[in-house]
Parts: structure tokens; C-alpha cells; sequence
């Protein structure tokens, strides 16, 4: 009994609450009218786009930088390989895999500055890497407009200047991934097997790598740094090594999504996409330090099941669109719950 | 200390502020403006922004750094706002109203904001950011929903078409400039809102006389040193509680002489820059997450808006796209922020290092201090 409780008390109450508010959601969808299959085959397909965002936070909480609030760096990198690929003309899976070859140099580079950065500012990563991600989206949205691409697909046709706020990549590798092996569940409810496949390769990537010399001197580095020195780590490389990742991740996370969703989204778009991963990765049971592949997985599920189900139940339900509201009021009272734990390093 | 160190010291310190004055005085001849139009600019933008700048004071002298959860208090001003405007009630006495109304919603706001930040001691800055988003949800659900179902709208004129929720721009029309103009004083070319001024004045006058206070000095004590401040019978709790309550009473009301000015509210988004905007100009201004003083508001407030004024111009004059320069401002603002921040937070680093070289003797702290770099 007191082992059940004390499971319980790990898992969190917030988490329980959303769990079951979303469980009585699928309930209730028949009742008002909403397709089950066509609900659980787009939480699927979210799930699958969304993921590696949330799987992207795990590396930096792990060295304990805390939660990646400057995703939007690894994004931006993501987008300017899926423009070098657009360019370059390259379709199909050879865009998708050439988008990820060339995001990953500008990923490594971002990476290791903003992790010099964060190696400075010790104990306030948090904040800082918010201004830092908002400034460099601030700082591409300059440079979309003034970079010399030229493919026509890409800019604005009426001799306005700059690259469009949306790309269609219809005839590039749009749904490259969701339509490897998808099966057909029902007529209209498809599992984008590929995007889901995709996905489990990168969480058990990342989970051999953190059983690794260098991914448990990792987790060492976050949960006891003096410790880690005195056997010899260096910290600071690190917690370098693990931003680096993190960003990497996200640059491949943005052209996972971008395939499902099939558009290219530039200027401002990614200003709010980091704080989605990190409501994700904390309501799946992640503290600011410490952070599993199964966090990674409930998390995704429960989030982007919360914002496929509420919208088409609750506004079927009340006749009016409250989850935008709700949206805001879970997702960040979620992050606001988790801030204000104590920490605990030892477990 | 060579004279060497001094200037670069100097500069470090001070890195933000000249930035902001060279990029300026590059950008002011590109923008083709004249110097009449800038000025009268500022004046007016002074008058606009100053107060909402001011309400950072408090919680960074307690050591809470930036309350970026000043918004919050945006927000309840906003809903005096609404309720004024709903009644009818225009002019001077509209927007005490909805001070009156704002008020007693910010101090509960700011109540519960100040005892999440306590649970949330050394990341104080990160959950009032989030605590904005939290806070902005539930004015979204408050105003889009609960007004004209619970809350009784009587006018027409501010209803969605549904019956309930206020439309998403408010007409301030009723309430527009009436601080501003209530005494417009006409200097050669320009027009100074004297009362919009004399409103600040009160409030720097309340803020030095605050500092004077027991509790503005129990403030000052918990921000130094919170352990010192608990062994020296300081409730440490209940003295951030109250910079936090104080700061956003001042963003209620600030918010309330902001939108006078502007003069109509996008009601869903109006709150979303506040803190953006007030905690540039603070930086920019030379004030750091600890330290902030009344010059480093109105240096702040003048820099950054002169460059908010000048940059669109100069981006379509110099790019021939005035996107860029909407852009630029954008990205200069939470640049000036990250890059403030990134400066303080490194040089308190340096600090602790070198007090930890201090305690345990040379050898140890060059170890450590070698590994900080």
C-alpha cells in the first residue's frame, strides 16, 4: 500500500489529474460525435512530430543546464538545412536525409556557442537561454529576408524581398517519413508507422548513449558536479557536449515535424515552440534536473493528446473553442509546477 | 590597477548602453528624421512607458531580480479598463476607476506571484516568465468567456457578436490622453502632458522615500543576503512577497497610463510586451538583475525608444525594407536583455570564484577558478 502511495507521490499529482482528464476525453468523444480512430491516429501522428522536441530537452537537463528554453537555436538550424536542400533540389527521402546533413554542422556550431554561453552564466541558464533563443530568431528573421536564396519555390513572387513566411514542401519530401510502411487503420485514420519508427530509433539512440562512459559522465556532471571533477570530468566540456546535442536534436525535430505538417515555417514561427517541449517533458514526470526516456514518451503522449482531444471534445461538448485557454492554462501551470519543486538530485 | 584595466573594466561594465548609443547614433542620420519630430517622440513616449519601467524597482532592490510577471498587474489593469469603458465612465475619472477596480485584482495577483517566487527561490526571474503565460490564460478565459455570461456587459458596442467576450481591439475613446491632456503644456514645438509627468515625479518621490523605510531597508537586506536578512529577524518571505505586490500594483496602474496614451487595446495581446519592453528599457538603461537606480529608468526609456522611433526608417531607407527594421528593434531588445543578463550572471561567477579563493586559501581557488573559465 505505502509502495503504491509512494508511487503515486513520484508520479505526481498534476500528472494523475491530466491523465485522467484526457482518459475521460476519449470516454466522452463518442457521445459528441467525435471519431475515435481519427482521434487516436492524429495524437499518433503528434505524438510522432512532436517527440523528438520533448527528446531534445533530455540531454541538458541530464548535465543540469535545466530545461532548454533556447531550442529555437537548434530549429533555426533545422530550417537552414531544409532551405539548403530545397536549393540544392534535392526531393523525396534524399531532401529529408540531405536537410539533416546539412542542418548538422550549423547545429554543432550553435550548439557549442550557446553552450560557451551557458558555461559562463552558471545557475541562470534558464532565463538566458530564453533571450538568447528569442534574439536569434529575431536576428534570422533579418536574415531571411536578406539571405541570396533563389529558388523560386522559396520566395516572395511579387518582387517582394526575402524568403516566404510559409514554404510548401509538397514536391519535396512532404510526409517523407509518416508514409513509410503507414498502415490504414479504418478508412480515414492512418498510423504514420515511419514518423513513429523514426522516433523510437532516436529515443534508443539517446538512451544507449546516456549508458555510455560519456553519457553517464554526463549525468554525473548534472547531478553532482563536484563529484564529477574530483574523478576527473570536466564539467564545463560537458555540459558543452550535451547543449550540442540538444540543439542537433532539435534542428532534426524541426524537419520531423516540418515533413508531417508540410510547410516550412520561418520569421517568428519558432519564437513559441521550445515552451510546448518543455510543458511536454515536465508533465511526463521530468524535474528540472532529471529527466528519462519514459518522461519523454508519457509526456509527448499526455501533451499532444491534451491538444488533439480538447479542441474537437470540449468545443463538440460546450459549442465554443476553449482550447486555446486551456492550452495556455495547463501547459504552462505544468512548467510553473515544476520550477517551484524542490530538487531532488538523489532518487 | 592599471588605467588599462580601468577602461576595460569600464567598458565590460557598461557594455549594453554603449552599444545602444553607437548603434543609435549610426542609425539617427539614416532614418532621416527631424530633430523636432524625435524629441516630441520622446517626450511622449516618456510620459507613456516611464511609469511601467519604474514598477521593476522594487523586487530587483529585494533580490528578485526582473519581474517579468509584471504583466500580471498589466492584466488587471486592463480589466479596470474594460469594466470602465463598459460603464461609461470617461475621462480623468474613467481611469480612476479602473484603477480602483485594477488595484485590488493586482494586489491578489501579485500576492500569489510573490509566494510562487518564494517557492521558487535562485529561478525567480524563469517562473515569473512562465507565471505570465499562466496568468494570461486565465485572463483569457476571464475576458473571453466569463465576461457577458457572469459578468454582465451592458454595452453592446464592446461584445463579440456571440453575445459574450469583449472584441479583440477595445476603443479607449471615453478615457483617450484625458491625463495626458488634462494640462498640456506648450513649449515652442513641443507639447509636455504635465500631469502624466507630475504622476511620475510622485511615484520616484514615493520610491525614495520607500527605500527610507523599515521596509524598503529590510528589502535592501533581504536582497543582499536572504540568510543574514532570516537571522536578523527579517520575515525574508513575506518582505519579497510585498516588492512583488508593490511591483504590480505599479504595472496596474502604469498599464492604465499606457493605454490612455495609446489610446485603444488590443485586448488579448496588450499585456504580452509589457515586461518585454519595461525590462529592455531597465537594461539598457545600465541597471543589472541586482542593482537599479531612478537614472537607469528614464536613460533607459530614451535609448530604447529612440532606437524603437529611428529604426523602422532607417531599415527602409538603408535595406529598403521596412520589415528589417522591425526586426532589428526586436531583436536588439531581447538581445540588449541576453546580453545584460549574460554579463551579470558571468561576472557574479567571477565574484564567487574569487571569494571561494579567499576561503580556502590560493591553491585551491586557482583550481576552481580555472575550471569556472
Amino acid at each position: 500500500m505505502s509502495s503504491i502511495k509512494q508511487y503515486l507521490a513520484d508520479f505526481g499529482w498534476p500528472r494523475i489529474i491530466i491523465f485522467f482528464f484526457l482518459l475521460s476525453l476519449f470516454v466522452a468523444a463518442p457521445f459528441f460525435g467525435v471519431r475515435l480512430d481519427n482521434s487516436l491516429a492524429d495524437v499518433l501522428n503528434r505524438f510522432g512530430q512532436n517527440g523528438i522536441f520533448v527528446l531534445a530537452m533530455v540531454p541538458m537537463i541530464q548535465s543540469g543546464c535545466g530545461l532548454n528554453f533556447g531550442l529555437s537555436l537548434g530549429i533555426i538550424a533545422g530550417l537552414i538545412g531544409a532551405l539548403l536542400s530545397i536549393q540544392a533540389g534535392l526531393v523525396g527521402a534524399l531532401g529529408f536525409a540531405g536537410a539533416i546533413a546539412m542542418a548538422a554542422p550549423f547545429a554543432v556550431l550553435f550548439g557549442w556557442a550557446y553552450g560557451r554561453i551557458l558555461n559562463k552564466v552558471k545557475g541562470e541558464e534558464m532565463t538566458i537561454a530564453m533571450y538568447v533563443g528569442f534574439a536569434s530568431v529575431m536576428f534570422m528573421c533579418i536574415m531571411w529576408i536578406i539571405l541570396p536564396f533563389d529558388s523560386p519555390t522559396m520566395i516572395w513572387g511579387y518582387g517582394g524581398k526575402g524568403l516566404r513566411t510559409t514554404i510548401s514542401l509538397e514536391s519535396f519530401y512532404k510526409r517523407v517519413l509518416n508514409d513509410f510502411l503507414a498502415i490504414r487503420m479504418t478508412p480515414s485514420a492512418i498510423i504514420p508507422t515511419g514518423e513513429l519508427l523514426f522516433f523510437s530509433l532516436c529515443i534508443y539512440l539517446m538512451w544507449s548513449f546516456l549508458r555510455t562512459k560519456t553519457g553517464t559522465a554526463m549525468t554525473a556532471v548534472g547531478s553532482n558536479p563536484d563529484f564529477a571533477r574530483a574523478s576527473g570530468v570536466s564539467t564545463d566540456r560537458m555540459r558543452t557536449l550535451s547543449v550540442i546535442i540538444s540543439t542537433f536534436l532539435g534542428a532534426v525535430g524541426i524537419l520531423v515535424y516540418q515533413q508531417s505538417y508540410g510547410f516550412l515555417q520561418l520569421y517568428t514561427a519558432p519564437l513559441q515552440m521550445p515552451f510546448a517541449a518543455v510543458a511536454a517533458i515536465l508533465i511526463g514526470g521530468a524535474s528540472v534536473n532529471k529527466g528519462s526516456m519514459l518522461n519523454v514518451v508519457v509526456g509527448t503522449f499526455l501533451f499532444q493528446g491534451l491538444l488533439t482531444m480538447t479542441p474537437s471534445v470540449i468545443n463538440s461538448a460546450l459549442q465554443t473553442d476553449m482550447s486555446e485557454v486551456i492550452r495556455l492554462i495547463v501547459s504552462n501551470g505544468i512548467i510553473i509546477y515544476a520550477l517551484t519543486r524542490k530538487l531532488k538530485v538523489t532518487k | 590597477m592599471s588605467g588599462k584595466y580601468t577602461v576595460k573594466r569600464f567598458l565590460s561594465e557598461n557594455a549594453v548602453i554603449i552599444t545602444f548609443i553607437v548603434i543609435t547614433v549610426i542609425a539617427i542620420p539614416s532614418s532621416q528624421l527631424s530633430a523636432n519630430y524625435i524629441i516630441q517622440e520622446m517626450i511622449t513616449r516618456l510620459g507613456r512607458n516611464s511609469f511601467l519601467v519604474l514598477a521593476l524597482l522594487l523586487p530587483i532592490y529585494a533580490g528578485m531580480g526582473l519581474n517579468f510577471g509584471m504583466s500580471l498587474g498589466a492584466m488587471a489593469g486592463q480589466v479596470g479598463l474594460i469594466l470602465a469603458v463598459n460603464w461609461r465612465i470617461s475621462g480623468i475619472e474613467g481611469l480612476l476607476f479602473a484603477a480602483l477596480v485594477g488595484t485590488p485584482i493586482a494586489v491578489v495577483v501579485g500576492w500569489i506571484c510573490g509566494s510562487i517566487l518564494n517557492r521558487a527561490k535562485g529561478r525567480e526571474m524563469v517562473t515569473s516568465y512562465m507565471l505570465a503565460f499562466f496568468i494570461n490564460g486565465i485572463y483569457q478565459f476571464v475576458v473571453l468567456y466569463v465576461m457577458g455570461m457572469v459578468i454582465p456587459i451592458r454595452s453592446p458596442a464592446i461584445l463579440l457578436s456571440r453575445g459574450y467576450g469583449i472584441r479583440n481591439t477595445l476603443n479607449l475613446e471615453s478615457v483617450r490622453q484625458s491625463l495626458d491632456t488634462a494640462w498640456m503644456l506648450t513649449i515652442g514645438p513641443f507639447s509636455v502632458p504635465v500631469v502624466t509627468f507630475l504622476v511620475i515625479a510622485s511615484l520616484c518621490l514615493f520610491i525614495v522615500w520607500f527605500k527610507r523605510t523599515k521596509l524598503g531597508q529590510d528589502m535592501r537586506a533581504v536582497g543582499y543576503d536572504m540568510v543574514v536578512a532570516e537571522a536578523a529577524g527579517i520575515p525574508v518571505d513575506r518582505t519579497r512577497a510585498i516588492s512583488i505586490v508593490v511591483s504590480t500594483v505599479l504595472a496596474c496602474l502604469g498599464q492604465i497610463i499606457f493605454l490612455q496614451n495609446m489610446g485603444n487595446m488590443a485586448t488579448y495581446n496588450a499585456h504580452d510586451q509589457t515586461s518585454f519592453f519595461a525590462v529592455a528599457a531597465i537594461l539598457v538603461g545600465g541597471a543589472s538583475v541586482k542593482k537599479a537606480s531612478l537614472p537607469n529608468v528614464f536613460i533607459g526609456v530614451v535609448l530604447l525608444h529612440l532606437l524603437f522611433v529611428i529604426s523602422p526608417r532607417a531599415g527602409q531607407n538603408f535595406f529598403g525594407s521596412a520589415m528589417i527594421g522591425e526586426y532589428f528593434r526586436q531583436f536588439i531588445g531581447y538581445g540588449a536583455i541576453a546580453l545584460s543578463l549574460v554579463l551579470y550572471a558571468s561576472k557574479a561567477r567571477r565574484e564567487a570564484v574569487r571569494v571561494r579563493e579567499v576561503q580556502y586559501g590560493h591553491g585551491g581557488g586557482k583550481k576552481a577558478a580555472g575550471e569556472a573559465r
